[in-house]
């Protein structure tokens, strides 16, 4: 009896429509895109500040009217999505074992949360902003 | 004991006659207690005995009866009838080939678990006579929770790496690499490293994380991929920015 195995085919394109699980990744690694295109806002007004106060009070002129608000706003969700998606899977890359047993994921959730509003609250202060 | 009327659309291939998969769809008189696998088991002997399938243990431990069931990769001996309304659609496991009806080709997984070496392979050799190799608790609960992978491939079904690129070895051959390497009384982390530390190893993986959410024995495959990753980073850093070592 010969043997003739069926090759079911995958889309390369849509298979993340087949399950919810799917698409939920795929949501988080979308976000790179716009974390991506942030970096270059920033590397853009790096930029402009070493060409001196003029040049850099004309680029926040130019990023300050209302759509660069409403795009910087779309830009924060997808970082507060990004920066809360990867938190959330931090004990399974970074378990910390106590004795015969591992400290609880939440906790290590937590300490990135505290690590991230303490940095928030430093680069604030240093802004002059607190 | 209560009896309903279970309706299950499953896919059958007979590779001797079709051309490709068909759904046939079966209604089996069942008990309130059984589970998707007894429905098959009822249908085989007393409806159709031409339905193809595998089976064996009926209690979560052999991991030989994982199926598609409604489109979620699951071991029919753990799917509850009561859980489920309408009917029941039942395939063979995705990301592998179809050898008949529900069973499929796992040629590919064995290879790959072979590859990675999934035994102890001895940090020092010990005589019989200098007694067991001797792990305190502590150590052994660093790798438990991924010793308990049965081999039900599950986590391969529900992978869209795997199903994009079949060169990738996967969630569960590299989680069992993984937990050998954490083992106390293991020396042959650098031989696994060689297979697992590689493109077409861990670092295909993208952390979707389905692995993890339909694995029946709660091994978390998706976290020994990432400590693997983690691990294999410091080794690169190690390698390169430490003085004098040339590994």
């Amino acid at each position: 009896m010969s043997r003739r195995p069926f090759v079911r085919p995958v889309s390369r394109t849509r298979w993340y429509f087949k399950h919810p699980r799917y698409l939920r990744y795929m949501s988080r690694e979308v976000t790179c895109v716009f974390i991506g295109a942030f970096t270059l806002l920033l590397l853009c007004a790096v930029e402009r500040l070493s060409e001196g106060q003029a040049a850099y009070e004309s680029f926040l002129a130019a990023i300050g009217g209302p759509w660069s608000a409403l795009g910087l706003s779309i830009v924060l969700i997808f970082v507060v999505h990004n920066a809360i998606s990867w938190f959330n899977v931090t004990p399974k890359a970074l378990p910390v074992q106590i004795g015969e047993g591992f400290l609880p994921g939440r906790f290590i959730v937590a300490a990135h949360y505290a690590v991230w509003i303490l940095i928030s609250l430093a680069v604030l202060f240093f802004a002059g902003v607190l | 004991m209560n009896e309903r009327m279970v309706q299950l659309d499953v896919l059958r291939y007979d590779p001797q006659v079709d051309d490709e998969p068909h759904f046939q769809h079966y209604e089996v008189p069942c008990k309130e207690e059984w589970v998707v696998l007894d429905a098959l088991n009822a249908i085989k002997e007393s409806i159709d005995p031409t339905l193809n399938y595998r089976w064996s243990c009926h209690m979560a431990v052999c991991g030989s009866c994982g199926m598609m069931i409604n489109g979620e990769p699951r071991l029919s001996c753990h799917a509850f009838l009561r859980d489920f309304e309408g009917v029941i659609r039942v395939e063979p496991l995705a990301n592998f080939p179809i050898e008949r009806d529900l069973v499929t080709v796992a040629d590919d997984f064995i290879d790959k678990l072979k590859r990675v070496k999934p035994y102890l392979i001895p940090g020092e050799t010990r005589s019989i006579d200098e007694g067991e190799y001797i792990q305190t608790p502590a150590q052994l609960m660093k790798y438990r929770h991924f010793s308990m992978c049965i081999n039900c491939m599950l986590c391969y079904a529900a992978c869209p790496q795997y199903a994009l690129q079949p060169l990738f070895l996967g969630p569960a051959a590299i989680t069992l690499a993984h937990r050998y390497n954490l083992d106390s009384r293991d020396g042959g982390r650098d031989e696994r490293q060689q297979v697992i530390a590689t493109n077409e190893g861990v670092w295909e993986c993208s952390f979707v994380g389905a692995c993890s959410e339909v694995c029946p024995k709660a091994v978390d495959p998706a976290g020994a991929l990432q400590q693997v990753k983690v691990a294999s980073t410091l080794d690169w850093f190690r390698e390169h920015l430490l003085p004098g070592d040339t590994k």
